[in-house]
This record gives structure tokens, sequence and C-alpha cells, in this order.
């Protein structure tokens, strides 16, 4: 019952004025963005981090969490309204919920997707206060080495396992490692891959990344692909509540939703896609309307809205208690606390016990606000979609450009703004994933100086690697998760078939 | 899907390979500049070589790939609108390194990627932008205190 203790003490550092205006702002913002299609909720953190740099670090870190879940919520309206989800955690959502729009049932759609999300993100994350404190007193154990197996852990599954194609999502990853060289290594004081640009030494800023690969780089792509397609959107037709038969076919679909987003975010398995896309078959799968999949089942909205937000409280378990990001948000909400000189893991927990039990309460507080928000507001969010397309995406420039120069004031950053832009419309061309840079530019510095730190506690012997169980366990892990994809392949293939 | 009837190198995809050949080159080339310093210590040298082996491996995978022609099919490509942003881009780089601050290449940017996205309204657009330009730079630079480069523009407000 410690964590209720936690929890309540969280709760009178959420409920501070300062701080509920922090949450409003970030759930409002995250809203606006999922609703909006071309920003997600990590490029919204990473334009905002040079300019959340002199705010207090709780209030903007509340702020950063509420942009999280409510670009979960937001995302559903796009996808549901125009068929072109705004996060691809929506994408399983569009499937149904679109051809409910187009049958009239938009508002029902809605509704669904907003209670489900609230249902699933207010369980998750009470999942996230029970579990947090269970992973804090294992992870209080675990040694260098332990750690560095545990990155390898999650550099495989972020990249490898759960993509495409194992060898893309790899190339992406040691592009990020590539770009985490660069700079002075603190231990020899000697620059790597720096070639002589003062502006190099310093190491590559996460924000200029990750603002170039996903706001310039998908202007770019956007841009270059404009005259193939073109979208539609479709009007909130009829009411706006679920009727009786609705609600009897949502509340299991919610449920099972959660039962998918939840521990699946919570593993270092990346993202929010796998458990929607789970959820729906299943859904599909026990529904006692087959027929209507596919042409609009309210079960095939309501399970994958639940597991894309159950999935993003799942992340925070792993980001809060092992300082581990496995989606390309929790990535940015991790430059979050760093940047205030904050890293997360059991230390966190330990020392600074009213910014992350604050965090954690705000986030109930964040998804009651959201419930409001999108249900009765919703007329408003879908107005945003009016907002001309040239003049988003110049805008999402603009911001993207000032928000880079405003943390580093050189020409250099900009012109290193530019060239990870034009990587990110060439990643996106080629489908490599994007999130994988992110994640090894930030964690692959910290891998390193983990396994350099525990071969010389060791004196230089690579054994003790195998010789900590968990250490070896975590490494045979991350083995199974590389090899896997390869060998499962052929089943793979067989699967698109058999769909 | 269409059976393939003859797959042919992707020669996008071999480019890819050979780019991805010739950073694990150029990581290795500087790796090898470093000095390892404590004998207690794993030094610098270790994390570069690993990222040399990966994206040689990696440069393998893909050029394999690329030979199968198994990258992703992709759609045709309009050029112009990317010129367009990268132009603007450019333009605001330049500005703010000749001293002449942020927000004439702002308004630039701002115009250059609306008619990217099809506006055919350059000056409207242009003023638009400086107003977001004026906009931004009160907001930041004087509610948040954050330093913004400054022209002659920037020094009137």
């Amino acid at each position: 019952m410690e964590a209720f203790f936690s929890l309540a003490n969280g709760l009178s550092v959420a409920i501070q004025p300062m701080n509920l205006l922090f949450a409003l702002i970030g759930v409002l913002l995250g809203t606006a963005v999922g609703v909006l299609p071309g920003i997600g909720p990590a490029l919204t953190v990473a334009l905002l981090l040079p300019i959340t740099f002199k705010l207090d670090p709780a209030g903007s870190i509340i702020m950063f969490a509420g942009i999280y879940y409510g670009g979960m919520y937001g995302g559903s309206t796009t996808a549901i309204l125009i068929n072109t989800p705004g996060e691809s955690a929506s994408m399983a959502t569009a499937l149904e919920g679109n051809k409910m729009a187009k049958a009239g049932r938009g508002g029902p759609a809605l509704a669904t997707s907003a209670i489900g999300s609230f249902v699933a993100g207010t369980i998750a994350t009470l999942g996230l206060t029970f579990l947090a404190p269970y992973l804090v007193d294992i992870a209080i154990r675990f040694g260098p080495e332990d750690y560095f197996a545990l990155m390898c852990v999650a550099f495989i599954t972020v990249s490898a396992t759960f993509g495409d194609s194992p060898i893309r999502g790899l190339t992406s990853l040691f592009i990020g490692l590539t770009l985490g060289l660069v700079g002075i290594d603190i231990l020899s004081g000697q620059s790597r891959l720096s070639f002589g640009v003062p502006e190099l030494y310093d190491n590559i800023e996460v924000t200029t990344l990750a603002v170039g690969l996903f706001a310039v780089g998908e202007a770019l792509y956007v841009a270059s692909r404009r005259h193939i397609e073109e979208e539609k959107l479709e009007p909130v037709r009829g009411s706006l509540w679920m009727t009786k038969e609705d609600w009897k076919r949502s509340w299991k679909p919610w449920l099972r939703g959660t039962l998918f987003g939840f521990p699946i975010g919570a593993l270092p398995a990346g993202g929010a896609e796998i458990p929607t896309f789970l959820s729906y078959s299943t859904e599909k799968k026990l529904t006692k309307y087959p027929e209507e999949f596919g042409k609009g089942a309210i079960e095939g909205v309501a399970g994958p809205e639940a597991a894309n937000n159950a999935s993003a409280a799942g992340t925070l378990v792993p980001l809060l208690t092992l300082g581990l990001p496995t989606s390309a948000t929790a990535a940015m909400m991790l430059a979050g606390f760093q940047q205030y000189g904050l890293n997360p893991g059991p230390l966190l927990f330990a020392e600074r016990p009213d910014l992350v039990w604050g965090l954690i309460a705000s986030l109930f507080i964040a998804n009651g606000m959201l419930l409001v928000l999108n249900l009765p507001l919703v007329g408003l969010w879908v107005k945003l979609l009016a907002i001309p397309q040239p003049w988003l995406y110049a805008g999402i420039l603009v911001f993207a450009t000032i928000g880079t120069i405003a943390a580093n004031p050189s020409p250099v950053e900009l012109i290193m703004l530019a060239v990870f832009g034009v990587l990110g419309f060439l990643m996106r061309r080629f489908d490599f994933p994007i999130a994988p840079v992110v994640v090894g530019l930030i964690l692959g510095p910290v891998a390193e100086s983990q396994l350099r730190r525990a071969l010389s506690i060791s004196l230089g012997d690579p054994m003790v690697l195998l010789q900590s169980p968990i250490s070896a366990t975590l490494l045979f892990i991350a083995l199974v998760a590389l090899v896997a994809p390869f060998v499962l392949k052929g089943l793979g293939r067989f699967k698109a078939v058999e769909d | 899907m269409t059976t393939s009837s003859q797959r042919r190198i992707d020669m996008a995809g071999l480019a890819i390979a050979l780019l991805l050949l010739a950073l694990a080159a150029l990581v290795w080339w500087d790796q090898s500049k470093l000095q390892i310093l404590s004998p207690y210590d794993l030094g610098p040298k270790v994390m570069p070589i690993v990222v040399t082996v990966g994206l040689t491996l990696l440069a393998i995978g893909n050029g394999i790939a690329a030979f199968r022609g198994d990258l992703p099919k992709r759609d045709s490509l309009d050029w112009k609108p990317i010129f367009l942003i990268l132009g603007g881009l450019t333009i605001l780089i330049a500005l703010i390194a000749l001293g002449w601050g942020f927000m004439i290449g702002t308004a630039i940017l701002f115009a250059a990627t609306a008619t990217a996205f099809g506006r055919r309204a350059f000056l409207v657009d242009l003023l638009i932008g400086a107003g977001l330009a004026v906009f931004v730079y009160l907001l930041l630079g004087k509610l948040l205190t954050l330093s913004l480069p400054a022209g002659p523009l920037e020094r009137l407000l």
C-alpha cells in the first residue's frame, strides 16, 4: 500500500494550480497535434523542449505527459473523420472508424474511442502506479553490466523485432548510434566524428535530430507526394451519444484493448502499433457481428483505441523506472528530463518522489480533462482540420527552425536541421522506421558508458557480462529477439497471404 | 501484387548500401586517430568499431535486398516542392549567418513552404509569415527571454 501513500503525495503536487495549468496546456496541445495530420506528440515535445528550458521541471514534464496522452486521444478523431491517422497508433482505428463516419455513425465512433481511451488510460495508469515501485526495487539491484544488457534488448526490440524489415530497422538504429558517437568522449576527452566543427564537439542535440526527422522530413515527404492523394473530411452527422447497444458492444473491447496495450507498452517492444492491431484482430474474431467488420463495426474502434491509450501509459513504466525509452515520444520525454539534469530511474524515485509521483498523479487528472475536452468539444477540434494544409506545414517549419535556433543560436545547427530533414525524407520514402534513430542517439552513449563502467570494474574482463545472471538473461533475450524475425520471416509472409 | 516477372536491381537501394559502406569507412577512419589513454578503460575506440562492423553488415544486407528487388514500392515524386522548401531553409540559414536576423528569412521560409503545398499567393503568405515571426519573437524572445539571432528588424521591436 506504499503506492497509495506515494500517489496521495503526488496528488498534492499535481493539484497545485500551476501544475493543473500545465496539465491543461499539455492535453490541449496534445489533442490539437493529435488531430492535425503531420505533427505527432514526439515532434511537439521536441519543439517545446527549447522553449520550456527555463520553466519549472515538474510543470514541464507534467505538460509533456499531457501531450503524450492528448495525442493518443486526438489521433483517433483524425483517423475516424478523414481516414488519415494522425499517428501510426491510430491506424487500426481508421479501418472501422472511418467506415462508421461514412455511414453517418461518426458520433458514436468518436464517443466510444474517447470513453474507451479514458477507461483504458485510467486502468493503465493504475497499473503504472502499482507496478512502478516493484520495478524500482528490481532496478536498484542492476549493475552497469545489467543496464548495458537491458539497453541491448531495447535496441533490438525497438528496431528489429516488430518492424516490417529487421534490416531496415537495424539500419535506422545504427544511423542513430553513429550520430550518438559525435562529440567529445567524456571518459577520454577526445573528440569523435567532429571534424573540427565546434558545434559538433558537444554532441548532436536530440531536439535538432527529432525536429529535423519529424517536422522537416515529414513536410518534405508530404509535399513531394501531394499530387497523389486527396484527403476528404467526413462531417460528424447524427447524435454524438452512444446507444445502449453501442455501450454493450464497447465495454468488453475496451477492457481487452487495455489488456493488450498496457503490458506490451510496458515491455521494451516499442510503440502502440502492435497492441492496436492485436486488439483489432481479436475483436474481429470474437465479434457477434462479423458481417459488420470492414463496414464500420464499433468493436473495431473501441478495442484499438483502448489499446493505444493503455500502451502510452505502459511505455511510461520502463521510462520512469529504468530510464528506458521505447517509443519516439518516450525518447523525447527522456530528453525533457535530461535537459533539467534529471535521470529517470530508481534514483529519481528516491531523490525526487514529488516529481515522479506528481507526474503519475497528474496523468489521472489529464485523463479526466481529456474526456471532457474530447466528448462535448469534439466539434471544436474538428475545426482545426479546416486549417489549410499550406499554412499548417509552413507554420510547422517556422516553429521548427525558430525552436532549433532558440536552443542553439548558430547557423550550423540549422544546417544540421536541414540535413536531418533530408534524411527523414529519404527514410520515409524508402520505408526506414524513424524512432530507432532517435532511440539510438539517446541510448547509444548511455549504453557505451555503462559498458565501459562495467568493464573497468571487472578490470577489463568481458565475462562480467555473462556472469551476472540478470545481464546474461537479458543478452539472451536480445539475441532471441534479433534472430526471431529472420527465422520467422516465412511465417509472416504466410500470414499476409492468409489475410 | 504483380508476380515477379523479372526482378531488376534497385539502383536507389544500391546507393543506400554504398552510402552505409561509406559511413562505415568514415567511422573507422575517425576512430583510427583516437588514442587509448587508460589501461583500465575500454577506451573510446570500442564503440566506433562496433558501429563500423554493424554498418558494414547492414550495407551488405541492404545491398542484397537491392539486388533481389526487395525494397518497398515507391510512388512517383514531385521534386519542385522539395526544392522550394529546402531553398527557403537555405535562404533562412544564409540570412542568419550574414547577421540579418531571423525574421526576414522566416517570412521567406513560410511563403516558400506554403507555395510548395500549392498556395499561389506568395506576397500574402510573405506577410503572414512576417506576422508569425513577430509573434514568435515577442513570445520567445521577450516573454521567455530566449536569445534569438537579431538583425536590424529585430532591434526595432
